[in-house]
Protein backbone atom coordinates (compact mmCIF):
# COMPACT_ATOMS: atom_id res chain seq x y z
CA UNK A 1 0.00 0.00 0.00
CA UNK A 2 1.25 3.80 -0.56
CA UNK A 3 3.06 5.22 2.77
CA UNK A 4 1.86 8.25 2.23
CA UNK A 5 0.95 10.92 4.62
CA UNK A 6 -1.15 13.21 2.53
CA UNK A 7 -3.54 10.92 0.52
CA UNK A 8 -4.38 13.68 -1.82
CA UNK A 9 -0.66 13.91 -3.09
CA UNK A 10 -1.39 10.71 -4.79
CA UNK A 11 -4.52 11.15 -6.79
CA UNK A 12 -2.85 10.96 -10.44
CA UNK A 13 -2.62 7.21 -10.73
CA UNK A 14 1.68 6.22 -10.87
CA UNK A 15 2.30 3.62 -13.81
CA UNK A 16 3.61 1.30 -11.88
CA UNK A 17 5.48 -2.05 -13.43
CA UNK A 18 7.27 -4.47 -10.84
CA UNK A 19 3.35 -5.37 -10.10
CA UNK A 20 4.19 -4.61 -6.21
CA UNK A 21 2.09 -2.53 -3.66
CA UNK A 22 2.69 0.35 -5.47
CA UNK A 23 -0.04 -0.79 -7.88
CA UNK A 24 -2.48 0.89 -4.81
CA UNK A 25 -3.78 4.29 -5.08
CA UNK A 26 -5.09 5.96 -2.02
CA UNK A 27 -7.89 8.42 -2.74
CA UNK A 28 -9.21 10.58 -0.68
CA UNK A 29 -12.77 11.14 -1.48
CA UNK A 30 -14.38 13.70 0.70
CA UNK A 31 -14.49 15.76 3.44
CA UNK A 32 -15.84 18.21 0.88
CA UNK A 33 -16.40 15.61 -2.65
CA UNK A 34 -19.96 16.68 -3.94
CA UNK A 35 -21.12 12.86 -3.21
CA UNK A 36 -20.58 12.74 0.31
CA UNK A 37 -23.69 14.05 1.13
CA UNK A 38 -21.88 16.41 3.83
CA UNK A 39 -18.74 16.37 5.57
CA UNK A 40 -18.02 12.83 5.68
CA UNK A 41 -14.90 11.38 3.92
CA UNK A 42 -13.91 8.04 2.69
CA UNK A 43 -10.25 6.73 2.32
CA UNK A 44 -10.28 4.17 -0.40
CA UNK A 45 -7.69 1.94 -1.43
CA UNK A 46 -8.25 1.45 -5.30
CA UNK A 47 -6.24 -1.12 -7.40
CA UNK A 48 -7.36 0.26 -10.74
CA UNK A 49 -10.72 0.90 -10.63
CA UNK A 50 -11.64 -1.66 -8.02
CA UNK A 51 -12.04 -0.77 -4.43
CA UNK A 52 -9.14 -2.88 -2.32
CA UNK A 53 -10.38 -1.14 1.44
CA UNK A 54 -12.23 1.77 2.66
CA UNK A 55 -12.43 3.36 5.47
CA UNK A 56 -15.06 5.84 6.71
CA UNK A 57 -13.54 8.50 8.56
CA UNK A 58 -16.55 11.05 10.39
CA UNK A 59 -16.59 13.69 13.26
CA UNK A 60 -16.53 16.64 10.69
CA UNK A 61 -19.92 17.61 11.61
CA UNK A 62 -19.58 16.44 15.55
CA UNK A 63 -21.61 19.32 17.63
CA UNK A 64 -21.46 17.57 20.86
CA UNK A 65 -25.08 17.11 20.83
CA UNK A 66 -25.34 14.01 23.79
CA UNK A 67 -23.38 16.82 26.24
CA UNK A 68 -25.47 19.71 25.48
CA UNK A 69 -28.48 17.64 25.94
CA UNK A 70 -27.18 16.71 29.52
CA UNK A 71 -26.93 20.15 30.38
CA UNK A 72 -30.32 20.91 29.31
CA UNK A 73 -33.78 20.60 30.31
CA UNK A 74 -35.78 18.03 28.65
CA UNK A 75 -37.62 20.47 26.65
CA UNK A 76 -34.65 22.51 25.78
CA UNK A 77 -33.24 19.24 23.69
CA UNK A 78 -36.01 19.21 21.48
CA UNK A 79 -35.37 21.72 19.17
CA UNK A 80 -31.92 20.33 19.14
CA UNK A 81 -33.03 17.21 18.04
CA UNK A 82 -34.31 18.95 14.81
CA UNK A 83 -30.54 19.18 13.97
CA UNK A 84 -29.87 15.69 14.07
CA UNK A 85 -31.74 14.20 10.85
CA UNK A 86 -32.44 17.75 9.25
CA UNK A 87 -34.50 16.02 6.70
CA UNK A 88 -36.46 14.51 9.04
CA UNK A 89 -36.44 16.92 12.10
CA UNK A 90 -40.14 15.83 13.20
CA UNK A 91 -39.69 12.07 13.47
CA UNK A 92 -36.22 13.52 15.23
CA UNK A 93 -39.12 14.97 17.74
CA UNK A 94 -41.44 11.79 18.41
CA UNK A 95 -38.10 9.58 18.62
CA UNK A 96 -37.39 11.80 21.90
CA UNK A 97 -40.85 12.82 22.93
CA UNK A 98 -41.69 9.33 22.72
CA UNK A 99 -38.38 8.15 25.16
CA UNK A 100 -39.42 11.33 27.44
CA UNK A 101 -43.09 9.79 27.75
CA UNK A 102 -42.46 6.55 28.77
CA UNK A 103 -39.33 7.98 31.04
CA UNK A 104 -42.02 10.09 32.97
CA UNK A 105 -45.50 7.77 31.98
CA UNK A 106 -47.30 10.58 30.15
CA UNK A 107 -49.94 9.30 27.45
CA UNK A 108 -50.45 10.87 24.70
CA UNK A 109 -54.41 11.78 23.34
CA UNK A 110 -55.98 10.61 20.62
CA UNK A 111 -55.64 13.76 18.33
CA UNK A 112 -52.13 14.24 18.83
CA UNK A 113 -51.23 11.17 18.18
CA UNK A 114 -52.72 11.30 14.82
CA UNK A 115 -50.97 14.52 14.06
CA UNK A 116 -47.53 12.60 14.38
CA UNK A 117 -48.77 9.77 11.97
CA UNK A 118 -50.06 12.58 9.72
CA UNK A 119 -46.91 14.43 10.13
CA UNK A 120 -44.22 11.83 10.11
CA UNK A 121 -46.01 9.71 7.50
CA UNK A 122 -45.17 13.52 5.28
CA UNK A 123 -41.73 13.71 6.64
CA UNK A 124 -41.15 10.49 5.10
CA UNK A 125 -42.69 10.93 1.99
CA UNK A 126 -40.23 13.76 1.42
CA UNK A 127 -37.24 12.05 2.65
CA UNK A 128 -37.96 8.93 0.71
CA UNK A 129 -38.18 11.49 -2.55
CA UNK A 130 -35.37 13.34 -1.58
CA UNK A 131 -33.16 10.40 -1.18
CA UNK A 132 -34.25 8.82 -4.51
CA UNK A 133 -33.29 12.48 -5.81
CA UNK A 134 -29.89 12.64 -4.27
CA UNK A 135 -28.85 8.89 -5.50
CA UNK A 136 -29.68 9.89 -9.21
CA UNK A 137 -27.57 12.89 -8.80
CA UNK A 138 -24.34 10.89 -7.43
CA UNK A 139 -24.89 8.16 -10.26
CA UNK A 140 -24.74 11.74 -12.86
CA UNK A 141 -28.12 12.34 -13.54
CA UNK A 142 -27.24 15.87 -12.61
CA UNK A 143 -30.46 18.01 -11.94
CA UNK A 144 -33.88 16.43 -13.21
CA UNK A 145 -35.13 13.27 -10.73
CA UNK A 146 -33.34 15.53 -7.77
CA UNK A 147 -35.23 18.51 -8.75
CA UNK A 148 -38.99 16.94 -9.16
CA UNK A 149 -38.13 15.26 -5.71
CA UNK A 150 -37.52 19.57 -4.64
CA UNK A 151 -40.59 20.46 -6.24
CA UNK A 152 -43.01 17.94 -4.34
CA UNK A 153 -40.98 17.96 -1.04
CA UNK A 154 -41.72 21.73 -1.16
CA UNK A 155 -45.35 21.31 -1.01
CA UNK A 156 -44.99 19.38 1.88
CA UNK A 157 -42.67 21.94 3.92
CA UNK A 158 -45.38 24.32 3.15
CA UNK A 159 -47.30 22.28 5.13
CA UNK A 160 -44.96 22.03 7.87
CA UNK A 161 -44.38 25.60 7.35
CA UNK A 162 -48.13 26.39 7.78
CA UNK A 163 -48.41 23.82 10.64
CA UNK A 164 -45.29 24.28 12.70
CA UNK A 165 -44.09 27.40 11.83
CA UNK A 166 -40.55 25.96 10.06
CA UNK A 167 -39.95 23.86 7.00
CA UNK A 168 -37.18 22.38 8.28
CA UNK A 169 -36.48 22.53 11.86
CA UNK A 170 -40.42 22.09 12.72
CA UNK A 171 -39.95 21.22 16.38
CA UNK A 172 -42.99 20.43 16.37
CA UNK A 173 -43.64 17.38 19.37
CA UNK A 174 -43.75 18.10 22.92
CA UNK A 175 -44.43 15.50 25.57
CA UNK A 176 -47.54 14.30 25.65
CA UNK A 177 -48.36 16.04 22.59
CA UNK A 178 -48.05 18.47 19.52
CA UNK A 179 -47.23 22.14 20.20
CA UNK A 180 -49.96 23.32 18.26
CA UNK A 181 -53.37 21.96 16.94
CA UNK A 182 -53.83 21.31 12.55
CA UNK A 183 -57.04 23.16 11.43
CA UNK A 184 -59.35 21.85 9.48
CA UNK A 185 -57.72 23.97 6.62
CA UNK A 186 -55.16 22.32 7.08
CA UNK A 187 -55.92 18.92 6.99
CA UNK A 188 -57.51 19.93 3.53
CA UNK A 189 -54.31 21.03 2.52
CA UNK A 190 -52.42 18.30 3.55
CA UNK A 191 -55.16 16.34 2.02
CA UNK A 192 -54.81 17.61 -1.52
CA UNK A 193 -51.22 17.38 -1.19
CA UNK A 194 -51.49 13.45 -0.30
CA UNK A 195 -53.78 13.23 -2.89
CA UNK A 196 -51.53 14.58 -5.50
CA UNK A 197 -48.67 12.23 -4.40
CA UNK A 198 -49.39 9.24 -6.15
CA UNK A 199 -49.31 10.84 -9.56
CA UNK A 200 -45.72 12.72 -9.18
CA UNK A 201 -44.93 8.85 -7.65
CA UNK A 202 -46.32 7.44 -11.22
CA UNK A 203 -44.46 10.16 -13.11
CA UNK A 204 -41.28 9.53 -11.13
CA UNK A 205 -41.05 5.78 -11.44
CA UNK A 206 -41.93 6.16 -15.26
CA UNK A 207 -38.79 8.47 -15.15
CA UNK A 208 -36.55 6.34 -13.31
CA UNK A 209 -37.84 2.52 -12.49
CA UNK A 210 -37.13 1.04 -15.55
CA UNK A 211 -34.51 3.01 -16.89
CA UNK A 212 -31.80 0.80 -18.42
CA UNK A 213 -28.86 2.96 -17.44
CA UNK A 214 -29.83 3.15 -14.10
CA UNK A 215 -30.49 -0.54 -13.61
CA UNK A 216 -27.10 -1.31 -15.09
CA UNK A 217 -25.53 0.99 -12.81
CA UNK A 218 -27.45 0.01 -9.21
CA UNK A 219 -28.31 -3.86 -9.72
CA UNK A 220 -25.79 -6.25 -8.28
CA UNK A 221 -23.87 -2.60 -7.41
CA UNK A 222 -23.61 -2.72 -3.09
CA UNK A 223 -25.16 -6.00 -2.19
CA UNK A 224 -25.50 -6.15 1.53
CA UNK A 225 -26.16 -9.89 2.54
CA UNK A 226 -29.20 -10.73 4.99
CA UNK A 227 -26.72 -12.55 7.63
CA UNK A 228 -24.64 -9.22 7.36
CA UNK A 229 -27.63 -7.01 7.57
CA UNK A 230 -28.97 -8.46 10.55
CA UNK A 231 -25.64 -9.25 12.77
CA UNK A 232 -24.24 -5.70 12.00
CA UNK A 233 -27.74 -3.90 13.30
CA UNK A 234 -28.67 -2.24 10.13
CA UNK A 235 -32.69 -1.12 10.23
CA UNK A 236 -34.84 0.42 8.30
CA UNK A 237 -35.03 0.39 4.32
CA UNK A 238 -31.49 -0.96 3.93
CA UNK A 239 -32.65 -3.89 5.92
CA UNK A 240 -35.76 -4.60 4.49
CA UNK A 241 -34.15 -3.82 1.04
CA UNK A 242 -31.81 -7.02 2.19
CA UNK A 243 -35.05 -9.04 2.61
CA UNK A 244 -35.57 -8.96 6.36
CA UNK A 245 -38.96 -8.61 7.31
CA UNK A 246 -38.47 -5.99 10.10
CA UNK A 247 -40.47 -2.43 10.95
CA UNK A 248 -40.71 -0.91 13.74
CA UNK A 249 -44.28 0.48 13.04
CA UNK A 250 -45.22 -2.90 12.83
CA UNK A 251 -42.89 -4.21 15.92
CA UNK A 252 -43.12 -2.09 18.57
CA UNK A 253 -46.72 -0.57 17.25
CA UNK A 254 -45.88 2.73 18.78
CA UNK A 255 -48.57 5.14 19.08
CA UNK A 256 -51.00 3.91 16.95
CA UNK A 257 -49.84 2.56 14.25
CA UNK A 258 -51.54 -0.89 15.16
CA UNK A 259 -54.29 0.67 13.61
CA UNK A 260 -53.52 1.33 9.97
CA UNK A 261 -53.42 -1.21 7.25
CA UNK A 262 -50.04 -1.06 5.76
CA UNK A 263 -47.43 -3.47 3.77
CA UNK A 264 -43.97 -3.69 4.53
CA UNK A 265 -42.15 -3.79 1.17
CA UNK A 266 -39.07 -6.27 1.31
CA UNK A 267 -36.41 -7.00 -1.12
CA UNK A 268 -34.59 -9.81 -2.45
CA UNK A 269 -31.06 -9.07 -3.57
CA UNK A 270 -30.16 -6.46 -0.88
CA UNK A 271 -28.72 -3.99 -3.92
CA UNK A 272 -28.78 -0.27 -4.58
CA UNK A 273 -31.68 -1.01 -6.88
CA UNK A 274 -33.86 -2.86 -4.15
CA UNK A 275 -32.92 -0.46 -1.81
CA UNK A 276 -33.99 2.35 -4.75
CA UNK A 277 -37.66 0.24 -4.98
CA UNK A 278 -38.11 0.04 -1.29
CA UNK A 279 -38.68 3.50 -0.92
CA UNK A 280 -40.65 3.69 -3.43
CA UNK A 281 -43.24 1.17 -2.41
CA UNK A 282 -42.45 2.52 1.21
CA UNK A 283 -43.64 6.25 -0.64
CA UNK A 284 -47.06 4.14 -1.84
CA UNK A 285 -47.50 2.68 1.78
CA UNK A 286 -47.14 6.02 3.62
CA UNK A 287 -49.91 7.48 1.19
CA UNK A 288 -51.93 4.68 2.63
CA UNK A 289 -51.65 5.02 5.91
CA UNK A 290 -51.55 8.59 5.54
CA UNK A 291 -55.31 8.28 3.69
CA UNK A 292 -56.66 6.66 7.02
CA UNK A 293 -54.85 8.82 9.03
CA UNK A 294 -56.68 11.89 7.36
CA UNK A 295 -60.16 9.96 7.47
CA UNK A 296 -60.19 8.60 10.75
CA UNK A 297 -58.62 12.10 12.86
CA UNK A 298 -61.19 13.61 15.09
CA UNK A 299 -61.26 16.48 17.49
CA UNK A 300 -59.89 16.93 20.66
CA UNK A 301 -57.25 18.02 23.01
CA UNK A 302 -54.04 17.35 21.65
CA UNK A 303 -51.20 17.81 24.27
CA UNK A 304 -52.02 16.10 28.01
CA UNK A 305 -52.83 18.89 30.33
CA UNK A 306 -50.50 17.40 33.52
CA UNK A 307 -47.62 17.93 31.53
CA UNK A 308 -45.65 21.00 32.65
CA UNK A 309 -43.21 22.98 30.47
CA UNK A 310 -40.66 24.70 32.98
CA UNK A 311 -39.48 22.40 35.73
CA UNK A 312 -40.36 19.21 34.39
CA UNK A 313 -38.77 16.65 35.59
CA UNK A 314 -39.38 12.65 35.73
CA UNK A 315 -38.57 11.14 38.35
CA UNK A 316 -35.51 8.88 38.32
CA UNK A 317 -35.21 5.83 35.66
CA UNK A 318 -34.48 5.06 32.57
CA UNK A 319 -36.24 4.54 29.14
CA UNK A 320 -35.37 4.05 25.57
CA UNK A 321 -38.03 5.23 23.04
CA UNK A 322 -37.46 4.20 19.34
CA UNK A 323 -39.43 4.77 15.80
CA UNK A 324 -38.97 3.82 12.94
CA UNK A 325 -37.41 6.99 11.51
CA UNK A 326 -37.18 7.64 7.26
CA UNK A 327 -33.69 6.13 8.06
CA UNK A 328 -34.23 3.25 10.51
CA UNK A 329 -34.32 2.61 14.10
CA UNK A 330 -33.95 5.96 15.59
CA UNK A 331 -33.69 5.76 19.27
CA UNK A 332 -32.94 8.02 22.36
CA UNK A 333 -31.65 6.17 25.66
CA UNK A 334 -32.47 8.78 28.57
CA UNK A 335 -31.46 8.37 32.32
CA UNK A 336 -32.70 10.38 34.83
CA UNK A 337 -31.70 11.11 38.10
CA UNK A 338 -34.83 13.52 38.86
CA UNK A 339 -33.21 16.66 38.34
CA UNK A 340 -34.34 19.12 35.64
CA UNK A 341 -31.92 17.74 33.12
CA UNK A 342 -31.27 14.25 31.70
CA UNK A 343 -28.35 12.14 33.81
CA UNK A 344 -27.41 10.47 30.52
CA UNK A 345 -29.11 11.28 27.06
CA UNK A 346 -27.78 9.45 24.13
CA UNK A 347 -28.94 8.65 20.47
CA UNK A 348 -29.13 5.21 18.75
CA UNK A 349 -28.71 7.22 14.97
CA UNK A 350 -29.91 5.35 11.99
CA UNK A 351 -26.90 6.78 9.86
CA UNK A 352 -24.23 5.96 11.46
CA UNK A 353 -24.99 2.25 12.26
CA UNK A 354 -26.02 1.92 8.87
CA UNK A 355 -22.50 3.38 7.39
CA UNK A 356 -20.94 0.83 9.26
CA UNK A 357 -21.71 -1.74 6.51
CA UNK A 358 -20.00 0.50 3.69
CA UNK A 359 -16.29 -0.78 3.27
CA UNK A 360 -18.41 -4.69 3.03
CA UNK A 361 -20.44 -3.54 0.16
CA UNK A 362 -17.81 -1.78 -1.25
CA UNK A 363 -15.05 -3.93 -1.44
CA UNK A 364 -13.98 -5.52 -5.25
CA UNK A 365 -16.30 -2.63 -6.20
CA UNK A 366 -15.75 -0.27 -8.56
CA UNK A 367 -14.75 3.59 -7.69
CA UNK A 368 -18.14 5.05 -8.66
CA UNK A 369 -20.10 2.33 -7.51
CA UNK A 370 -18.75 3.46 -4.21
CA UNK A 371 -20.71 6.69 -5.01
CA UNK A 372 -23.97 5.14 -5.47
CA UNK A 373 -23.57 2.58 -2.51
CA UNK A 374 -22.57 5.26 0.04
CA UNK A 375 -25.57 7.36 -1.75
CA UNK A 376 -28.18 4.32 -1.14
CA UNK A 377 -27.42 4.19 2.56
CA UNK A 378 -28.96 7.20 3.14
CA UNK A 379 -26.74 8.83 5.58
CA UNK A 380 -27.26 12.67 7.11
CA UNK A 381 -23.89 13.80 8.47
CA UNK A 382 -25.89 15.95 11.19
CA UNK A 383 -27.27 12.34 12.47
CA UNK A 384 -23.88 10.63 12.39
CA UNK A 385 -21.56 12.87 13.66
CA UNK A 386 -24.26 14.20 16.13
CA UNK B 1 -36.94 -3.52 -25.71
CA UNK B 2 -33.73 -1.96 -24.78
CA UNK B 3 -34.04 1.63 -24.52
CA UNK B 4 -37.69 2.03 -23.80
CA UNK B 5 -37.19 2.53 -20.37
CA UNK B 6 -35.13 5.72 -21.23
CA UNK B 7 -37.40 6.14 -24.02
CA UNK B 8 -40.19 6.47 -21.58
CA UNK B 9 -38.42 8.74 -18.81
CA UNK B 10 -37.36 11.29 -21.73
CA UNK B 11 -41.21 11.48 -22.64
CA UNK B 12 -41.71 12.11 -18.66
CA UNK B 13 -39.25 14.73 -19.28
CA UNK B 14 -40.79 16.21 -22.12
CA UNK B 15 -44.24 16.28 -20.26
CA UNK B 16 -42.53 17.95 -17.56
CA UNK B 17 -40.59 20.99 -19.63
CA UNK B 18 -43.83 21.54 -22.19
CA UNK B 19 -46.59 21.30 -18.97
CA UNK B 20 -43.95 24.17 -17.32
CA UNK B 21 -45.45 26.45 -19.76
CA UNK B 22 -49.24 25.69 -19.21
CA UNK B 23 -49.45 24.60 -15.48
CA UNK B 24 -48.05 26.23 -12.76
CA UNK B 25 -47.94 23.37 -10.84
CA UNK B 26 -44.73 22.50 -13.03
CA UNK B 27 -42.98 25.79 -12.77
CA UNK B 28 -42.77 26.36 -9.19
CA UNK B 29 -39.92 28.95 -9.48
CA UNK B 30 -40.29 32.17 -8.07
CA UNK B 31 -37.91 34.48 -9.10
CA UNK B 32 -36.98 36.00 -5.51
CA UNK B 33 -36.06 39.17 -4.97
CA UNK B 34 -38.90 41.10 -7.43
CA UNK B 35 -41.25 38.09 -6.79
CA UNK B 36 -42.10 36.90 -3.51
CA UNK B 37 -44.55 33.88 -2.31
CA UNK B 38 -47.03 34.90 0.02
CA UNK B 39 -46.28 35.30 3.63
CA UNK B 40 -47.16 31.94 5.91
CA UNK B 41 -48.73 33.27 8.54
CA UNK B 42 -47.28 30.91 11.05
CA UNK B 43 -43.58 30.95 10.13
CA UNK B 44 -41.13 32.68 12.71
CA UNK B 45 -37.54 33.48 12.00
CA UNK B 46 -36.49 35.84 15.58
CA UNK B 47 -37.94 36.79 18.71
CA UNK B 48 -39.03 40.32 19.08
CA UNK B 49 -40.99 42.49 22.05
CA UNK B 50 -43.88 43.10 22.50
CA UNK B 51 -44.91 46.96 23.38
CA UNK B 52 -48.64 48.47 23.78
CA UNK B 53 -49.24 51.84 23.08
CA UNK B 54 -47.15 54.34 21.50
CA UNK B 55 -44.11 54.45 23.30
CA UNK B 56 -42.36 51.47 23.40
CA UNK B 57 -40.18 52.36 26.34
CA UNK B 58 -42.97 52.63 28.54
CA UNK B 59 -45.23 49.86 26.76
CA UNK B 60 -42.97 46.80 26.88
CA UNK B 61 -44.98 43.98 28.23
CA UNK B 62 -42.09 42.05 29.66
CA UNK B 63 -41.31 42.33 33.30
CA UNK B 64 -38.04 40.77 33.20
CA UNK B 65 -39.28 37.87 35.26
CA UNK B 66 -36.04 36.22 33.22
CA UNK B 67 -38.28 33.12 32.32
CA UNK B 68 -36.94 32.94 29.31
CA UNK B 69 -33.22 33.64 29.65
CA UNK B 70 -33.72 30.71 31.63
CA UNK B 71 -35.05 28.18 29.33
CA UNK B 72 -33.55 29.23 26.17
CA UNK B 73 -31.69 26.05 25.00
CA UNK B 74 -28.79 27.94 23.42
CA UNK B 75 -29.02 30.48 26.06
CA UNK B 76 -29.00 33.49 23.36
CA UNK B 77 -31.05 35.71 25.99
CA UNK B 78 -29.37 38.36 28.13
CA UNK B 79 -31.57 40.29 30.24
CA UNK B 80 -30.27 42.89 32.95
CA UNK B 81 -33.12 43.44 35.67
CA UNK B 82 -34.44 46.85 36.90
CA UNK B 83 -33.69 47.71 40.56
CA UNK B 84 -37.12 49.94 40.43
CA UNK B 85 -40.52 49.72 39.37
CA UNK B 86 -42.08 51.92 36.77
CA UNK B 87 -45.59 52.14 35.48
CA UNK B 88 -46.21 49.86 32.08
CA UNK B 89 -49.31 50.76 30.03
CA UNK B 90 -52.15 50.15 32.12
CA UNK B 91 -50.42 52.25 34.67
CA UNK B 92 -48.98 49.34 37.04
CA UNK B 93 -45.78 49.28 38.61
CA UNK B 94 -43.79 46.59 36.98
CA UNK B 95 -40.46 46.02 37.09
CA UNK B 96 -39.08 46.31 33.66
CA UNK B 97 -35.34 45.08 31.83
CA UNK B 98 -32.64 47.46 31.77
CA UNK B 99 -30.66 45.38 29.16
CA UNK B 100 -32.03 42.67 26.92
CA UNK B 101 -30.33 41.44 24.45
CA UNK B 102 -30.83 38.62 22.24
CA UNK B 103 -27.74 37.29 19.67
CA UNK B 104 -29.12 36.07 16.74
CA UNK B 105 -26.36 34.96 15.93
CA UNK B 106 -27.24 32.23 18.35
CA UNK B 107 -30.72 32.22 18.33
CA UNK B 108 -32.14 28.82 16.72
CA UNK B 109 -36.17 30.42 16.07
CA UNK B 110 -37.27 27.31 18.38
CA UNK B 111 -39.98 29.66 19.96
CA UNK B 112 -39.17 28.12 23.48
CA UNK B 113 -39.18 31.69 24.78
CA UNK B 114 -42.68 32.51 23.28
CA UNK B 115 -44.00 29.17 24.62
CA UNK B 116 -42.99 29.49 28.07
CA UNK B 117 -43.62 33.48 28.38
CA UNK B 118 -46.51 34.12 31.12
CA UNK B 119 -46.91 37.56 29.76
CA UNK B 120 -47.03 36.96 25.92
CA UNK B 121 -44.40 39.87 25.94
CA UNK B 122 -41.89 37.48 23.36
CA UNK B 123 -42.99 36.76 20.29
CA UNK B 124 -41.46 35.22 16.90
CA UNK B 125 -40.86 37.47 14.11
CA UNK B 126 -41.10 36.93 10.60
CA UNK B 127 -38.67 38.89 8.82
CA UNK B 128 -36.00 37.08 7.46
CA UNK B 129 -33.68 39.40 5.29
CA UNK B 130 -31.11 39.96 7.74
CA UNK B 131 -27.38 40.10 6.74
CA UNK B 132 -25.53 42.91 7.83
CA UNK B 133 -21.64 43.39 7.97
CA UNK B 134 -20.76 43.88 11.20
CA UNK B 135 -21.30 40.12 12.62
CA UNK B 136 -20.84 40.91 15.97
CA UNK B 137 -22.64 43.87 16.60
CA UNK B 138 -25.19 43.69 14.45
CA UNK B 139 -26.53 40.31 15.16
CA UNK B 140 -26.78 41.61 18.61
CA UNK B 141 -30.19 42.93 19.28
CA UNK B 142 -30.64 45.78 22.03
CA UNK B 143 -33.82 45.81 23.63
CA UNK B 144 -34.74 48.93 20.97
CA UNK B 145 -34.05 46.56 18.20
CA UNK B 146 -36.39 44.12 19.82
CA UNK B 147 -39.07 46.15 20.18
CA UNK B 148 -42.32 46.33 18.34
CA UNK B 149 -45.84 47.17 18.61
CA UNK B 150 -48.43 45.10 19.60
CA UNK B 151 -50.17 46.62 16.14
CA UNK B 152 -47.29 44.79 14.18
CA UNK B 153 -47.92 41.60 15.93
CA UNK B 154 -51.20 41.32 14.67
CA UNK B 155 -50.33 42.24 11.66
CA UNK B 156 -47.95 39.45 11.15
CA UNK B 157 -49.84 36.93 13.04
CA UNK B 158 -53.02 37.57 12.91
CA UNK B 159 -55.15 34.91 13.96
CA UNK B 160 -52.31 34.26 16.92
CA UNK B 161 -52.58 37.98 17.63
CA UNK B 162 -56.54 38.08 18.12
CA UNK B 163 -56.47 35.32 20.47
CA UNK B 164 -53.87 36.87 22.59
CA UNK B 165 -55.23 40.11 22.91
CA UNK B 166 -58.62 38.66 23.78
CA UNK B 167 -56.88 36.31 26.84
CA UNK B 168 -55.53 39.47 27.48
CA UNK B 169 -58.04 42.18 27.36
CA UNK B 170 -59.81 38.93 29.84
CA UNK B 171 -57.40 38.67 32.20
CA UNK B 172 -57.37 43.09 32.73
CA UNK B 173 -61.45 42.65 33.35
CA UNK B 174 -60.91 40.34 35.22
CA UNK B 175 -58.20 41.90 37.08
CA UNK B 176 -59.99 45.22 37.00
CA UNK B 177 -63.63 43.62 38.37
CA UNK B 178 -61.27 42.30 41.23
CA UNK B 179 -59.69 45.67 41.73
CA UNK B 180 -63.81 47.16 42.07
CA UNK B 181 -64.76 44.11 44.16
CA UNK B 182 -61.54 44.75 46.66
CA UNK B 183 -61.81 48.62 46.80
CA UNK B 184 -65.97 48.39 47.26
CA UNK B 185 -65.26 46.29 49.96
CA UNK B 186 -62.88 48.47 51.47
CA UNK B 187 -65.59 50.82 51.23
CA UNK B 188 -68.07 49.01 52.74
CA UNK B 189 -66.27 48.42 56.22
CA UNK B 190 -64.92 52.09 56.22
CA UNK B 191 -68.35 53.17 56.02
CA UNK B 192 -71.26 50.70 58.14
CA UNK B 193 -74.55 52.49 58.43
CA UNK B 194 -77.16 49.69 59.23
CA UNK B 195 -78.94 50.32 55.51
CA UNK B 196 -75.89 50.69 53.79
CA UNK B 197 -74.61 46.60 53.51
CA UNK B 198 -77.57 45.18 51.44
CA UNK B 199 -76.75 47.98 48.66
CA UNK B 200 -73.62 47.25 48.50
CA UNK B 201 -73.51 43.01 48.52
CA UNK B 202 -76.27 44.04 45.39
CA UNK B 203 -73.65 45.83 43.60
CA UNK B 204 -70.88 43.71 44.16
CA UNK B 205 -72.58 40.74 42.19
CA UNK B 206 -72.98 42.41 39.81
CA UNK B 207 -69.73 43.44 39.58
CA UNK B 208 -68.35 40.26 39.65
CA UNK B 209 -70.72 38.71 37.29
CA UNK B 210 -69.23 41.47 34.97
Amino acid sequence: MATTTYPTAHITPKPSTDGGEDQFLEVSMGPQHPSTHGVFRMNVVLDGERVVKLKPVFGYLHRNHEKIAENESYLGSMPYTDRLDYLCSITNNWAYALAVEKLAGIQVPERAEYLRVITGELTRLQNHACLIGFLMQDMGASGTPLMYAFREREKILDLFESLTGARMMCNYMRFGGCRVDASADWLQQAQKVMEAFPRFLDEYERLLTENEILMARTQGVGVLPRELAVNAGITGPMLRASGINYDIRKVDKYGIYDRFAFKVPLGEHGDVYDRYMIRVLEMRESIRILQQAMREISPGPIQDPKTKIRGFRPKAGEAYGRIESPKGELGFYLISDGSPNPYRYRVRPPSLINLTVLEEMCLGQNVADVVITLGSIDIVLGEVDR
Amino acid sequence: MLGEGILKGLAETARNFLGSYVSKDRLTTVQFPEERLPHIEAARSFPFLVYDGEDWQQGMRCVSCLICEKECPPKCIFIEKSKDKKPDATGKPQFYPVVFNIDVSVCMSCQICVEVCPFDAIKMDVEFELSTNDRFGGLLWDKERLAKSNAYYGKIHPTEAAAVDAQLAEERAKLEAKAKLAAEAKTATVATPPAQPLRETSETTEGSGA
